[in-house]
């Protein structure tokens, strides 16, 4: 019957047309391109005052500053490359480079805390099977198993593995060192790419609720800059106001002003750049402010660990390196934090 | 220009993270002996994969017999880095290791040399073995470069045959030689201690 044939096929093409209320929608709409053009004009202006700045006689501005400032543009480069390339060529992609960034800091960890002869086995397992197939769960939306894949499975393994391996030496304390590990550069990390497997909606409600007309490729978006703008805000309300270091010992640089103020400033630019979300003006500022305690708790808690193994950098650990780690520590914090206040409030979370 | 070689340098480099740092040192093509701390079947692999090309194509890691010559994966690759693969549980008066490695090197290529003999277990260094006086005795022209490798035995350890992608380092110090009325355990202890001083760089 060629005229029922037809007709389904024009069924089919005019399905498009309606948001499908179970696929999540990850194009480059206009928003998305808006804000990636603004971040890249302001990556492009951040780079010349860069190289501006390292031509300055040392006189005038602190040569250790500028240093610290041209890695960090380096770091915003490859980052915003490396989103760009997964949004262009679809979630998995996205996935995909998520999960190398997430080997990579694994491999940063591992590498900077010493393990013993008989974690060897547990490690290869922790690299070549855990990492992985998180992603891979990620990647098929598998929130029910994704989320206690590693919390729980991969947390009991870990010290199964290790006491079959008969060396009961410091055994909590090399457990704990692959937990934490895990837990942090690929377990929570992973809740980044997982945002573009939400269906978006612009209220709480469930399936009645009413669809968001966005792409979740710029709430990805918007979730990385803020994250990296609370970074540089919590400096320069430190470097202005900061009188109160919150804990010496742990970083030295890190002051209750920064927070504070970094936190407020974080807010404010939620709040501006609420048009490239869901959440509206009203909560783009409180989910933003979360995002931001996230990210420095992250700080500190990767300082924490640093200093115990009295390193400064990831990136000093093996010169060359660029210290992945050191980049997306508040990353690593505030991803599970603004995945689950999006899927919780504003999707369907199927 | 067999292409198995650049791509194996290439995996051996991506698998052990290795970083290489030349530490009042050139890269040079001129005649050397790169001798290392041994922890790690790795070693000579990813030493050799992190020389430059032109470096690389010039010099022959000094492997051990037993280990690479066994099964055919381990001959392939022993093949295709070069080695000169030496018998440790034979070695004789008239047909000692040190000629057969002047002898294959001739004028033009380097050497990777492991003085500690076997891998070490532990986290010091091991007393080196004489082999590498003997060798700079007969050819004092060679250049004697130190190395220390850094964390590879975590990548690879003893007994263990699957290895866990971690980073790991390697330096490169200044070059040395035997100096004149130097006696051999002098030597040795000097050589020790140049690759003991790359530890803490």
């Amino acid at each position: 019957m060629p005229h029922a044939s037809l007709s389904l096929a024009g069924l089919l093409s005019q399905i498009p047309l309606m948001p499908n209320p179970l696929v999540p929608n990850v194009r480059l709409d206009p928003r998305t391109n808006i804000l990636l053009g603004s971040v890249l004009g302001l990556l492009i202006i951040a780079f010349f005052v860069g190289r501006a700045l390292r031509r300055q006689p040392e006189s005038t501005v602190n040569p250790a500053v500028i240093r610290t400032l041209n890695l960090r543009i380096v770091a915003w480069w490859m980052m915003f490359l490396i989103i760009i390339i997964g949004l262009l060529l679809g979630p998995v992609a996205t996935d995909v480079l998520f999960g190398l960034v997430s080997f990579w800091a694994l491999r940063e960890f591992i590498t900077m805390t010493p393990t013993r002869r008989g974690d060897h086995r547990t490690l290869f397992w922790s690299f070549i099977v855990f990492t992985p197939l998180q992603y891979v769960l990620i990647g098929l939306k598998a929130y029910a198993i994704y989320t206690i894949m590693i919390p729980v499975y991969a947390s009991l393994f870990v010290p199964a593995r290790i006491a079959i391996s008969g060396d009961p030496k410091r055994f909590l304390e090399r457990v704990a060192k692959i937990q934490a590990g895990l837990l942090i550069c690929v377990y929570s990390l992973s809740h980044a790419p997982a945002i573009l497997s939400l269906v978006l909606t612009e209220s709480p409600g469930g399936l009645t609720a009413t669809r968001w007309t966005g792409s979740n490729a710029s709430v990805l978006f918007f979730f990385v800059l803020i994250v990296q703008l609370n970074d540089v805000f919590q400096y320069m309300w430190s470097q202005l106001l900061g009188r109160h270091v919150v804990a010496p010992q742990i970083n030295a640089s890190r002051t209750w002003e920064g927070l504070i103020g970094g936190a407020l400033s974080t807010m404010l630019a939620g709040m501006v750049l609420s048009w490239a979300t869901p959440f509206g003006l009203y909560w783009a500022g409180p989910i933003a402010g979360a995002v931001a305690l996230a990210g420095f708790a992250g700080s500190m808690t990767m300082s924490g660990i640093k200093r115990d193994r009295g390193v400064k950098d990831y990136g000093t650990l093996v010169s060359g390196h660029a210290g992945v780690l050191d980049r997306i520590d508040s990353l690593c914090f505030a991803a599970p934090v603004f995945f689950h206040i999006t899927r919780f409030f504003f999707s369907t979370m199927q | 220009m067999n292409l198995t070689v650049p791509v194996l340098a290439a995996v051996a480099k991506l698998l052990s993270g290795a970083t290489l740092r030349w530490h009042e040192c050139q890269p040079d093509t001129c005649q050397r002996v790169y001798f290392a701390n041994h922890t790690s079947h790795l070693d000579a692999l990813v030493l050799w994969s992190s020389l430059p090309g032109e470096i690389r194509d010039l010099t022959r890691p000094v492997a051990a017999k037993d280990y690479w010559s066994q099964g055919a994966v381990r001959r392939y690759m022993a093949k295709c880095f070069n080695a000169i693969l030496i018998d440790r549980d034979e070695i004789k008066v008239h047909q000692s290791p040190v000629d057969l490695m002047i002898r294959e090197i001739g004028t033009t290529k380097s050497l990777i040399v492991f003085p500690e003999g076997g891998r070490n277990p532990g986290e010091d260094l091991q007393e080196f073995k004489s082999g590498l006086y003997y060798l700079s005795k007969k050819r004092p022209d060679l250049e004697l470069v130190p190395v220390y490798i850094d964390n590879l035995n975590r990548v690879l350890p003893r007994g263990e045959f699957l290895p866990v992608p971690l980073l790991s380092c390697i330096t490169i110090g200044p070059p040395m030689w035997l100096e004149p009325k130097e006696n051999k355990l002098d030597f040795l202890k000097r050589a020790r201690d140049a690759v003991r001083r790359l530890k803490d760089l």
